[in-house]
């Protein structure tokens, strides 16, 4: 009982402390504006004032809060704009607190100007862009030309930063007074990639980085980010990254009050407690892939973006890469045949349950379906029909062998995996319907399912047999998916695209051809990629098989006035990285609260 | 006495030096790149991809000859420096360890302990009394023998759903800043209770069985039979054949308090509770070399010292080790 008692009063006075750390009032001197009378000059004066010191906030009202999931896979690591590559963990650096030049409208295709004014092309080596004024950084600093020039200039600078690759074509950038920029390019420049770059590049302060070492720079942690954002870092723990409004983010007269106060990025284990929460009402949006939202959706346990299949946006083109250099993959003929051979109606239906859609031959998401050549791919394309597979097989020399499956021309048997990591539970289904198909049409394909980093060895080194992959998401070009498709020159390490190796000067040079046509030169964007698409569907070096779906399920228990396919907006409903500025920042602005009754 | 302490010690630290070399060595021997499936998440140009790929591989230290790389981690380890996280990048595994870690500790000290001490005494408790045994022992192999992810997900179920009585995700509400409060203590305490509740459940079931178990097989024991015989009461008998049974299960006690670094990963998963299991996963599927030897360091240095505890405790407890270590120090 004795040790129950002193228990007991070490609480009573802890909670004595907790008590005496109540808010009180301070004195401060503020610097306010007067004007004299009589006289046009403004003297400034300082004047004492009281100002109440706010208790720390210890809870979030649920009002001013929009809980979100499915961005971030770990604790967050850094808020270092540059490392592309952990920004899955802490998004919102990218976009909340640091900001781009243009966002992109993925559902129009325009780029819009955002820390940009304007931007044109006043000769075809020249790019004149124009900044907004009255930009700032959070710590109260103008954002002028200067940190435009600074930030493009570090990937002159050091080589490991993501964007250097520009300098091959970029000669300089100059400011021109406080608000224009000039850059400056080699003849031919790679037009396509630079407006990319318009929306991905982020701007960082120069008077906070320019002191900063190449370390520091390139892999730095950057702990409290000063970015000129509509967001401020606020705090993180492991599970969970919370941002607070900017109350005096520049663009609030220009685009509007983002509605929520806070937004708490919430890292759950299991897509199944996401799920949970959404329908509880807990958590607003989450961006988790979970397999019946068609079921839940259609009882109006959650919100999708459109009321019917397949309810989800079109994120990215999920492509069957085959590997060219080992037989029988080498063989047109062979690819062919494959391509009608895959059931994707199945892998729609019964591994998504409806979530996607099918996609285009030539692969492109429906967003730019406007560059797709509709004869080419009438003439050339390919969908699911077994009597193809055998008609094309039988007309290249494979024979039908003992065990019900073709043999090459040369009589060796055919044995082939199809490999997509482990855990990725709806790529594991779906690499199964492929194997199905595949030995039901007579190619022995078995589906095999290696840990993410056996997987992702294989495929950058090319000992894959046929392989998925979706790594090239919404853009604004086409030659964003077809220089994740035929990246050249093929090395031994294919870090990010034609994994397959499909090695074609006459593909590469069209790829590159698409990549130097200026970005407003519609009919010759057009134009290329109609030859790009007549070649790949001859040689069909990869199979595009379905759209990877933006992933986003959304309770309307406290904010409303979603982005769906009925709104107009310019919005996305999605928080992962990379769709800040591509209509996620729009999302927040738009959200209204649920009136309470 | 020193000659035996010496000698053990002898052996911890050659088992140490074996322990961590293959630590050091196994991750390495997994298939694949850490510094490629990084980059490969960036979605770079060819050229910049190379570039910053021989960038990273010197950064981590993976360009020099693989003995080398093998000196300079002992070297590193004598200075406390575990080296930063791949997957983690660019966060030290130091401070990957320190933010997880206290949570699995929270989680799994109270839990082991608790379930081993209530388990031992429920359990030799339950051998005595037949009808407790009849009842209440099947109910511990329904325990111990019930999937975990299964009993924890009808725990969440139940009691974070149906009856809405404990959160299911979180170490604190999802509203709250860490803070000193009652508030905030409590909202804790009832995000930490289902997680919990569930290993000790487990737990306590297999201990209680194995308690059971060994208490019924000390009192079939020859020398109990001779007490009895003697005509010792039956408290006496009980209270001889507890030492003894209680022998085994305090190993196994200091053993699962020496991995606690590895977390609890179905905990986790189920409860969406934070700890270090999930990221070993995460580091072990992405070669995070790095991690996967900073979690597995703790874990040899923590089974170590729980068996040197062990070695020291059975001298106290067990007088047949106190004479066969004077026999031979005599």
């Amino acid at each position: 009982m004795k040790r129950l008692i002193s228990g007991l009063s070490v609480l009573v006075a802890l909670s004595m402390i907790l008590v005496s750390c109540a808010p009180t009032e301070v004195e401060v001197i503020k610097t306010v504006e007067v004007e004299v009378p009589g006289e046009t000059i403004i003297q400034t004066v300082e004047v004492p004032v009281e100002v109440p010191v706010e208790a720390p906030i210890v809870a979030y009202e649920r009002s001013e809060t929009f809980y979100i999931a499915g961005s971030a896979w770990g604790p967050l690591n850094d808020w270092n704009p540059f490392i592309t590559w952990s920004k899955a963990n802490s998004t919102g650096t990218n976009g909340l607190v640091y900001e781009s030049l243009f966002q992109f409208n993925p559902m129009t295709g325009e780029l819009t100007p955002f820390l940009a004014e304007s931007g044109e092309w006043s000769s075809p080596t020249t790019y004149d862009l124009t900044l907004r004024q009255d930009l700032t950084w959070s710590d109260g600093e103008a954002l002028t030309a200067e940190d435009v020039v600074f930030t493009f200039e570090l990937g002159n600078q050091y080589p490991a930063l993501w964007f250097s690759p520009i300098w091959d074509y970029l000669l300089s950038v100059t400011a021109d007074g406080d608000y224009d920029v000039q850059f400056t390019f080699t003849e031919n420049p790679v037009y396509q990639e630079f407006s990319n770059n318009l929306y991905n590049i982020f701007i960082v302060p120069k008077h906070l980085w320019e002191d900063r070492t190449e370390e520091d720079i390139t892999a730095g942690v950057n702990e409290n980010p000063i970015g000129s954002g509509a967001y401020l870092y606020d705090t993180h723990s492991e599970d969970r990254n919370v941002w607070v409004r900017n109350e005096n983010w520049w663009g609030i007269d220009v685009f509007g009050l983002p509605s929520p106060k806070r937004i708490v990025d919430i890292r759950f284990a299991s897509n199944n407690v996401a799920l949970g929460a959404v329908i509880k009402g807990d958590l607003d949006l989450s961006n988790n892939f979970l397999p019946g939202i068609a079921t839940l959706s259609e009882k109006g346990y959650v919100d999708t973006y459109y009321a019917k299949a397949p309810y989800m946006l079109a994120a990215n083109t999920a492509v069957l890469f085959l590997n060219t250099t080992k037989p029988p993959m080498d063989d047109p003929a062979f690819r062919r045949a494959l391509a009608f051979a895959i059931n994707v109606d199945d892998i729609v239906n019964v591994a998504y349950a409806n979530l996607v859609a099918a996609s285009n031959p030539a692969g492109l998401l429906p967003t730019l379906s406007k560059y797709n050549d509709e004869d080419v791919i009438d003439r050339l394309g390919f969908t699911y029909d077994p009597a193809q597979t055998a008609s094309i097989l039988e007309g290249a020399g494979y024979t039908m062998g003992a065990d019900g499956f073709y043999q090459a021309p040369d009589g060796s048997a055919i044995e082939l995996e199809v490999t997509c990591p482990f855990g990725w539970t709806d790529w594991m289904e779906a690499i199964n319907v492929i194997a199905t198909s595949a030995q039901e049409a007579g190619i022995n394909i078995k589906a095999v399912t290696p840990d993410y980093g056996a997987w992702n060895t294989a495929l950058t080194d090319g000992t894959f047999d046929m392989t998925l992959n979706n790594w090239a998401g919404m853009s604004n070009t086409p030659w964003t998916l077809y220089n994740l498709l035929f990246r050249s020159p093929i090395q031994e390490i294919m870090g990010s695209g034609n994994f397959g190796r499909y090695d074609n000067q006459v593909m590469f040079d069209l790829v590159d051809d698409l990549a130097r046509v200026p970005v407003d030169d519609e009919e010759g964007m057009k134009a290329a990629v109609s030859a790009i698409q007549e070649l790949m569907l001859t040689d069909l070096p990869m199979i595009p098989l379905w759209y990877n779906g933006l992933w986003a399920q959304f309770s309307s228990a406290v904010w409303t006035n979603w982005p769906t396919e009925d709104s107009a907006a310019a919005a996305l409903p999605c928080t992962w990285n990379g769709y800040w500025q591509m209509g996620g920042l729009q999302m927040l602005i738009d959200l209204e609260l649920v009136p309470t009754e | 006495m020193r000659r035996y302490f010496s000698r053990k010690l002898l052996i911890y630290i050659l088992t140490f030096f074996l322990a961590v070399t293959i630590d050091w060595l196994i991750p390495r021997f997994m298939p694949g790149d850490p510094v490629q499936n990084m980059l490969s998440r960036a979605m770079l140009r060819a050229d910049a991809a190379e570039v910053m790929y021989g960038y990273y591989t010197k950064a981590f230290g993976l360009d020099v000859p693989i003995g080398q790389q093998y000196l300079n981690f002992w070297n590193a380890l004598f200075h406390g420096d575990l080296g930063t996280s791949v997957y983690m990048f660019p966060t030290p595994v130091t401070k990957v360890l320190l933010r997880a870690v206290p949570y699995d500790i929270f989680l799994l000290i109270p839990s082991i302990l608790l379930s081993w001490y209530a388990g031992n005494k429920f359990g030799a408790y339950a051998a005595r009394s037949k009808w407790l045994d009849n009842t209440v022992s099947p109910l511990g192999y329904v325990l111990t023998a019930t999937p975990y992810m299964w009993l924890g997900i009808l725990l969440a179920w139940f009691f974070g759903i149906v009856l809405g009585k404990f959160p299911i995700a979180g170490a604190y509400s999802f509203n709250l800043v860490p803070h000193l409060s009652w508030m905030f203590i409590w909202d804790v305490l009832k995000h930490w209770f289902l997680p919990f509740a569930s290993l000790f459940l487990v737990g306590f079931g297999g201990q209680a069985i194995g308690m059971r178990n060994m208490i019924i097989y000390e009192l079939e024991a020859d020398y109990s039979h001779y007490l009895e015989a003697l005509g010792a009461p039956r408290s006496l008998v009980r209270k001889y054949a507890f030492r003894n049974a209680v022998l085994p299960q305090i190993t196994g006690l200091a053993l699962s308090l020496g991995v606690i670094v590895a977390g609890a990963l179905v905990t986790e998963v189920v409860f969406s509770y934070p700890g270090i299991g999930y990221l070993l996963l995460a580091a072990i599927q992405n070669q995070d070399y790095f991690l996967i030897q900073g979690c597995f360091l703790f874990i040899i240095i923590g089974v170590l010292f729980a068996n040197f505890v062990i070695d020291i405790v059975y001298l106290l407890i067990d007088p047949r080790t106190r004479t066969g270590m004077m026999g031979e120090t005599a």
